[in-house]
């Protein structure tokens, strides 16, 4: 890859318990392009992901090793500040969690916590991020209403708009469209075609079809080890490891 | 007819009366004492042996203002002190504590409510007692003995910890994971997501365990007529001594009952007890199912 990347994994190995989840990680993550990890079940996908913002600190029993560099800072060196990395990082996890507010409390969330009080910034940050996720029409009469009244889909793009409203540069997506219905999934995965040009995103994914349509870049992780990584189509119509043929089969799952 | 669908059926209606036969319960025993009631409420009437602070059985005088506010200044004294504490204790539980001192501390403060209350009555004398007499009164007051609304108070809110806490922690755990990272990766602190988004989530559960409280709070007896006085006149502050309902009635019932009405007054006192709480929980019912639409409107 010529380009610089924007997270760079080097040597990283994550133990749940007695159990070592992730082997050996070392990865590089374009800039500004929509990266997508494979792999069935129970690979570490998902743990891969919640690394590069260090949701498992607060999780007991995790043990975590190696090296994760964004813009080349160590996001596990001692004396790195989680709060900063993780404004960095917008999280879309796999069902959409409306923090228990209105519409527009949710997206002013995070631009509050981050020291933002006057009113007219924080009104055109939500229109801005609303209108980002094509959620401004559909809400503009009823921002003061309980984001819980939304459907879930509209819920995710909420929830989209909240993590673009602290102005991060990557975009997490942990199955995302998982519980969404295919017009909303068609939705989310056209928002992220579009955010790639100020974003990387990173997504996880166990449909192949969503990882092709969307990514320019894949991942195949299996029992905790990156077998393949390359471009979508290399990867999905070419790959050169007997166990990413396999998978991307439907040999194993 | 089939044999397992009649049996289905047969057990579903044993337990409606079963349920029914203790709901009703509640019923009789308010008839009940509002049956052994009614020659005090016929002699005095209820507004009188509401609002009137004099307590003379001797001369037929019967005002229970004094035993009512002192079980109002009890329990609220107890809530003040122990809700506060309480959430800290279960936010610290289920949100900070490594899972090696969640263990240690969850059977420590179980233990507390199995604990009788007698014994939480000799320490509340031995040691709440002196402290307030000594120590805390001389600030505010003259002159205190130490036996108050407030040694009450603390002794209460001692034995409603366990309740509160635990209760707590059990809505604190139902908050999903999900949600707290929801907060925590838009670059929250701990405490942020703590105050914003888990606190306001739990707050119906939280007013929920405060009514329980308060409600047992309310009855309590044996440790409450053990520290707080007994002297039936209205408490003007914290220091003053108080005579809840339930200390009345225990500490009379049994005696004295060749006074004239007297027994009739005792049960009017457990008929006024009983109504308070039963108010208390269908007014905070109200506000509770009010908040609860407001938080989902």
């Amino acid at each position: 890859m010529t380009q610089t990347p924007h997270i760079s994994v080097q040597h990283l190995n994550v133990h749940i318990g007695a159990q070592h989840i992730l082997k050996d990680i070392n990865i590089n993550i374009p800039d500004k392009k929509v990266t997508s990890i494979i792999g069935p079940s129970g690979c570490g996908k998902t743990t891969l992901l919640k690394s590069f913002n260090r949701l498992w600190d607060n999780t007991a029993d995790v043990k975590i090793t190696g090296k994760v560099l964004v813009d080349n800072e160590d996001i596990y060196a001692p004396n790195a500040e989680v709060t900063h990395i993780r404004k960095k990082m917008g999280l879309l996890s796999q069902r959409p969690y409306p923090l228990p507010m209105s519409i527009y409390d949710n997206v002013a969330y995070g631009p509050r916590i981050h020291g933002i009080r006057k009113k007219q910034v924080l009104d055109e940050l939500v229109e801005e991020q609303l209108k980002a996720t094509g959620l401004w029409n559909e809400v503009k009469d009823r921002l003061n209403a309980s984001a819980t009244r939304l459907s879930i889909g509209q819920q995710q793009r909420l929830c989209l708009a909240r993590g673009l409203a602290v102005g991060p540069e990557i975009i997490l997506g942990d199955e995302s469209t998982s519980a969404l219905d295919p017009v909303s999934t068609a939705i989310i995965e056209d928002l992220f075609i579009s955010l790639k040009e100020k974003y990387s995103i990173v997504l996880v994914t166990h449909i192949l079809r969503q990882a092709r349509r969307v990514s320019d870049y894949i991942i195949f992780v299996y029992m905790g080890k990156i077998i393949e990584f390359g471009p979508t189509e290399e990867v999905l119509l070419n790959p050169k490891e007997e166990l990413t043929k396999e998978y991307v089969k439907g040999y194993i799952s | 007819m089939n044999f397992r669908l009649l049996k289905d059926k047969i057990l579903s209606k044993l337990m409606l009366v079963f349920t029914l036969a203790s709901v009703s319960l509640l019923v009789i025993i308010g008839i009940g004492l509002y049956y052994k009631s009614i020659p005090i409420i016929h002699r005095l009437s209820w507004g009188e042996l509401i609002t009137s602070s004099i307590w003379k059985p001797l001369k037929g005088l019967f005002g229970f203002f004094p035993f009512i506010m002192g079980t109002l200044w009890v329990t609220a004294i107890a809530i003040i002190i122990a809700l506060p504490l309480c959430l800290l204790t279960a936010l610290y539980i289920v949100e900070y504590a490594p899972v090696r001192v969640k263990r240690i501390l969850t059977p420590f403060v179980n233990l507390l409510s199995g604990i009788p209350p007698v014994i939480f009555g000799v320490w509340g004398v031995l040691f709440i007692i002196p402290l307030i007499q000594i120590y805390i009164a001389p600030h505010f007051v003259e002159f205190s003995t130490g036996y108050s609304v407030l040694a009450g108070g603390i002794v209460l809110a001692v034995m409603i910890f366990p309740l509160i806490v635990s209760i707590i922690s059990e809505v604190l755990r139902t908050i999903p994971q999900e949600l707290k990272d929801a907060s925590l990766s838009l670059g929250a602190t701990k405490w942020e997501t703590i105050k914003k988004v888990i606190l306001r989530k739990a707050l119906p559960g939280i007013i929920a365990a405060a009514v329980l409280a308060i409600s047992r709070a309310f009855g309590e007896t044996i440790a409450v007529l053990m520290v707080c006085g007994n002297n039936a006149v209205v408490p003007h502050s914290v220091f003053d001594p108080g005579y809840p309902l339930p200390a009345l009635i225990a500490n009379n019932y049994g005696e004295m009952l060749s006074i004239p009405l007297y027994d009739s007054a005792l049960m009017f006192a457990a008929l006024l007890l009983f109504i308070i709480i039963l108010l208390f929980n269908i007014i905070s019912r109200v506000i509770l199912a009010r908040l609860e639409r407001k938080l989902a409107a």
